[in-house]
């Protein structure tokens, strides 16, 4: 920009650079997450036919699924999502503390969501809910085990991937990583987390609710 | 917000004035450098070719003299070919695999990771890629997926051989196809390779989006570019749809569930539906890149603009939209309801009118030029006459009725191969020809290449052209031994017939294959723009250094300004500053 | 060999041909003038010394002339076949007083159910055949498909029949023959090693012969010997 300022040189004859107005990195997540779109309407989609193929296999959400556990579970991830916002907006005003402890709160949150499905994972494993053909006699056939696990399963695993993100985006930002300036990192961060967060509410919806 | 105001580049532009002090691993192995990159992918897919074709003179061996012991072919080994006679396993096996590996390893790396790679930063007039190190990585991930792909061939049992579509549960159930580890690998090759082609896709959009030159507005842009950018979001948006199902077709093979076993709960079909879902936009992704080669050299070789650019920049969006309505044509005959079969067929007639639109548009572009025959322009031309075949051989099995005798026939063989090899690999060899001074910095023989176009063309036709009365008599595809039925006991001579001209056209690539390599050490050097061309990559020196442009370079008009009335030449590059404007000052580099 | 489809012994099997003769014809002129074109275009239009070519950008007129005419080239084309397809395919417009047959596909084996003489499937007089499907001539004939492990399809290329049978479906397939015979059945879906030879025949008699061959068969279903006279078509 000094040189600009300068007056020295032009730097664009005729008219300016193309492009979105977007740096790469942050471009770039958004096409990734496009995919990602795709990835999960695939999943959602086979279970949408899977599950209107075998209506009578899966019982009310509710006979089996700990409803309320998961939705306390779902307010969790949102509130992640929050704090994310927060430390965004933290780094923008150059609080370095802010956002060193409000991406400490998302790594937190992530982790407790993750601990309270494998805990509810934990709880329908004992009760006989598996993901395979010997899968849960009385209130389900095998098709329902294998679609539940695999949807929220998916889900899981992203939210893992998130966590460990976020772990080593916090480690960077602790070490003075990112600036007012040079935030590309933790915005494309947030952008992931809220993306797996969007997905949750929607796999939360059709998989539990309906 | 003030701090995206400059793009953020994470390296520059090539600085003549300091030596490239990278070492060799970094530099030819583990490089950032979008040129090696497409190097590297240049001869992981053509050892794939050869691999795909040998594949293909297997099988044709076995359909031109059915039982017959193969000269030689013992040390195939006693579970493939014991004393040469070639056993069913082993023949599903090849089938599969030459599918597999021509669209997945050959076809579709030769003409996205090839040439998205090395074209797309030069014709824009970028550096590099957007993220380097993740281009790096979409190589390696191929590489390690290729690996698992050809190791196939030497687990217990054999590779997979449930076709290259892998419908389930023949694809799950050991018990039913006879193959265990081999089916398990060919699913988890493909989702790593899906990863590679993702990250691929995911560079490709963000550097033509963001990293153009100024002057470079979209409509500006090279016709290669635009067909890689379009495909490119094709990738994006399919290849995780092909991972999901290969995702539940691994968990059916290996984790004991049945989302594709109706004993389950499962639905066989469900496999069909998300497998083409995937698999038409592919079909696309297999032969959009071409049109945008063939519209590039038809262009150069006519020293003529390309006839109806925006249209054809239309035309290949709205194919690329159209794939996407279209899958259900693969499963006429699936038991899909037949009224689901009837809107399929509408979508995929529809498709028929931005690809004639294309083909009407080239031959435009040839009208009143002055043709130069040089041997991209005979691979391009072969590409629209080979293509249109395809085009119309799709008419055919398009109407739901006519597909009823030639569905699974050696129709639809004739088909995909007018289109992959007549149109895709026409393209391939097109391209490869015409970026070779550029990526080589040398000269291929240019009559050898004639001789190969001659051949290739001759043979091409004598080979796949038969296949399409094959298939009206009936013969079905994926047949072991087809002399198994009575009526088809009189097609051998044919089939003879169509042997020897494989065998004639597998040859007739070795040519080719010798001149490249040769070439490629001893062939005339190559000066910045021997073809007299106009996108960017011409105006740097051959092949390119580190970082491409010395530094930024600024773009006034569209590509194919071929014999403009502006210019005394009959081509006029994107670059060339317009005689009435003064010269700009130097552009800057970031450095 | 013959230029063509074997030779068509079905009802619906002459629309078939006749939609394909239609195409065939359409795309053959298509092909004569755009292949024309492109011939002529490299020998006018080739290299001459000191010729500049003419920088035509697009014509807009002619862009739009060549994209209409397809549009409706190709839609009368798919209106056509739809009611051809429709004809053949759909479960609603089958004949209603078609004979019931039941077909079950597994590796590498079709085996037919005939209904005994009571006239219904799935019932204790029923019998079947191996590879073999035995229907009378000019009578329409309604099969269920079914397939007992991977995804077979049920292929007679004499009568213009192809159809899927997958594993969890019933798929209904209607046909009707004009001509006795024995014509050809085979698997047009890779379905494992034996997928080669998964093949039959389809005899199709006289509905006289048919009677004789189906009381004959039935009889040696329940066990009784068979006091009739063989059948002259086999």
């Amino acid at each position: 920009m000094s040189q600009a300022a300068a007056g020295a040189i032009t730097l664009y004859p005729r008219r300016p650079m193309p492009g979105m107005g977007v740096y790469n990195l942050k471009l770039g997540m958004w096409v990734f997450l496009l995919s990602e779109v795709m990835f999960f309407s695939s999943l959602i989609g086979a279970y949408i036919i899977l599950r209107f193929a075998n209506l009578d296999a899966y019982a009310q959400p509710g006979a089996v699924l700990n409803v309320p556990l998961t939705a306390f579970n779902t307010f969790v991830l949102i509130c992640s999502s929050v704090t994310m916002v927060k430390g965004f907006a933290a780094l923008q005003t150059g609080d370095q503390r802010g956002t060193r402890l409000w991406l400490l709160a998302t790594v937190f949150l992530g982790a407790f969501f993750l601990s309270v499905q494998g805990i509810e994972y934990y709880q329908l494993a004992s009760e006989g809910f598996v993901p395979s053909a010997s899968s849960y006699e009385a209130e389900g056939a095998a098709i329902y085990g294998m679609t539940f696990y695999t949807l929220t399963g998916f889900h899981g695993a992203h939210v893992t991937i998130g966590v460990l993100a976020l772990i080593f985006t916090s480690v960077k930002a602790f070490r003075g990583g990112y600036t007012p300036t040079k935030l590309g990192g933790v915005e494309i961060m947030g952008l992931y987390w809220h993306f797996v967060d969007l997905v949750w509410i929607i796999l939360f919806t059709i998989v539990y609710l309906i | 917000m003030s701090t995206v105001a400059l793009p953020e580049y994470v390296h520059h532009y090539h600085d003549p004035a300091h030596a490239d002090d990278r070492s060799f691993v970094r530099k030819y192995i583990f490089s950032t450098d979008h040129k090696i990159i497409g190097i590297q992918f240049l001869f992981m897919s053509l050892t794939f070719l050869l691999i795909g074709g040998l594949l293909a003179m297997l099988i044709r061996w076995q359909l031109g003299w059915p039982g017959r012991p193969l000269p030689g072919g013992a040390v195939l080994g006693e579970t493939r070919m014991p004393g040469g006679i070639m056993l069913p396993e082993f023949y599903n096996s090849l089938m599969t695999m030459h599918g597999t590996i021509m669209i997945f390893f050959a076809v579709m790396p030769l003409l996205v990771g090839v040439f998205a790679n090395y074209l797309i930063p030069l014709q824009v007039g970028a550096p590099d890629m957007a993220f380097p190190r993740l281009n790096m990585a979409s190589f390696w991930l191929a590489v390690v997926s290729g690996i698992l792909m050809f190791a196939g061939f030497f687990v217990e049992a054999g590779h997979a051989a449930a076709g290259w579509t892998s419908y389930a549960p023949l694809s799950v159930v050991p018990e039913y196809s006879g193959v265990y580890n081999g089916q398990v690998l060919w699913t988890v090759s493909l989702i790593i390779l899906g990863f590679s082609s993702l990250a691929g896709a995911v560079n490709y959009i963000t550097t033509i989006i963001n990293m153009r030159a100024p002057g470079m507005t979209l409509l500006r842009l090279p016709l290669p570019t635009w067909a890689l950018f379009i495909t490119s979001i094709l990738i994006l948006l399919a290849i995780p749809v092909l991972t999901g199902a290969l995702i539940l077709l691994l968990f059916d093979q290996v984790l004991g569930t049945g989302f594709f076993i109706p004993e389950m709960g499962g639905e066989p079909l469900l496999w069909q539906h998300m497998f083409w879902y995937f698999g038409h936009p592919e079909v696309y992704i297999l032969i959009l890149p071409s049109f945008g080669f063939v519209s590039e050299i038809i262009a150069n070789g006519a020293r003529k603009p390309v006839f109806g650019y925006t249209a054809m920049v239309l035309a290949l969006a709205a194919i690329a939209f159209l794939g996407w309505i279209v899958w259900g044509h693969h499963m006429f005959q699936s038991g899909m309801n037949p009224m689901l079969g009837v809107g399929f067929m509408a979508t995929t007639m529809v498709i028929a009118v931005p690809t004639a639109i294309k083909v009407f548009n080239w031959i435009g572009t040839l009208w009143q030029g002055n043709l130069h025959f040089h041997s991209p322009m005979l691979y391009s031309l072969a590409f629209v006459s080979m293509f249109v075949i395809g085009g119309f051989s799709g008419v055919f099995l398009a109407s739901t009725p006519v597909d009823i005798p030639l569905h699974d026939t050696y129709f639809v063989v004739a088909h995909i191969h007018y289109v992959l090899f007549g149109g895709s690999l026409f393209g391939i060899f097109a391209a490869l020809t015409y970026w070779f001074p550029k990526m080589f910095g040398r000269t291929m023989n240019e009559r050898i290449n004639k001789i190969h176009f001659a051949l290739t063309f001759v043979f091409f036709n004598l080979t796949f052209f038969p296949m399409h009365e094959l298939g009206v008599n009936g013969m079905l595809r994926r047949v072991y031994d087809y002399t198994q039925y009575a009526l088809f006991q009189d097609l051998v001579d044919l089939n003879r017939f169509i042997s020897l001209s494989a065998f004639a056209l597998f040859a007739s690539q070795l040519i080719y294959a010798a001149n490249y390599i040769w070439s490629l050490g001893r062939g005339a050097r190559a000066s910045a723009n021997p073809w007299r061309a106009n996108s960017l990559e011409w105006t740097v020196p051959s092949p390119p250094p580190h970082g491409n442009f010395d530094s930024m370079p600024v773009v006034y008009r569209g590509p194919y300004e071929y014999s403009s009335p502006e210019s005394e030449e009959d081509y006029l590059p994107q670059d060339a500053p317009p005689a009435e404007a003064p010269r700009p000052e130097p552009a800057p580099t970031f450095a | 060999m013959d230029w063509g489809f074997p030779e068509n012994v079905s009802t619906f099997g002459a629309d078939i041909d006749a939609a394909y003769g239609a195409i065939f014809y359409a795309t053959a002129l298509m092909f004569v003038i755009v292949q024309g074109l492109l011939v002529y275009c490299i020998i006018r239009f080739r290299r001459r010394e000191g010729r500049k070519a003419v920088p035509i950008h697009g014509n807009t007129r002619l862009e739009i002339l060549w994209t209409v005419v397809p549009f409706f080239g190709v839609m009368f084309i798919a209106y056509t076949s739809a009611s051809v397809w429709l004809d053949i395919k759909s479960p609603d417009r089958m004949p209603e007083d078609a004979m019931e047959l039941s077909v079950t596909a597994q590796q590498f084996e079709w085996s037919v159910t005939y209904p005994g003489a009571d006239g219904q499937l799935a019932t204790a007089d029923d019998y079947s055949t191996r590879n073999e499907l035995h229907i009378p001539v000019d009578r329409a004939v309604r099969l269920t498909l079914h397939a007992q492990d991977v995804i077979h399809s049920f292929y007679l290329p004499e009568l213009r029949v192809k159809q899927d049978a997958v594993p969890g479906m019933e798929i209904p397939v209607w046909l009707q023959a004009t001509a006795t015979g024995e014509y050809t059945l085979g698997c047009a879906e890779l379905c494992g090693l034996g997928h080669y030879r998964m093949r039959g025949t389809v005899n199709v008699y006289s509905q006289q012969e048919f009677d004789t061959w189906a009381a004959e068969e039935a009889a040696i279903a329940s066990g009784a010997p068979a006091s009739l006279p063989p059948v002259a078509a086999r």
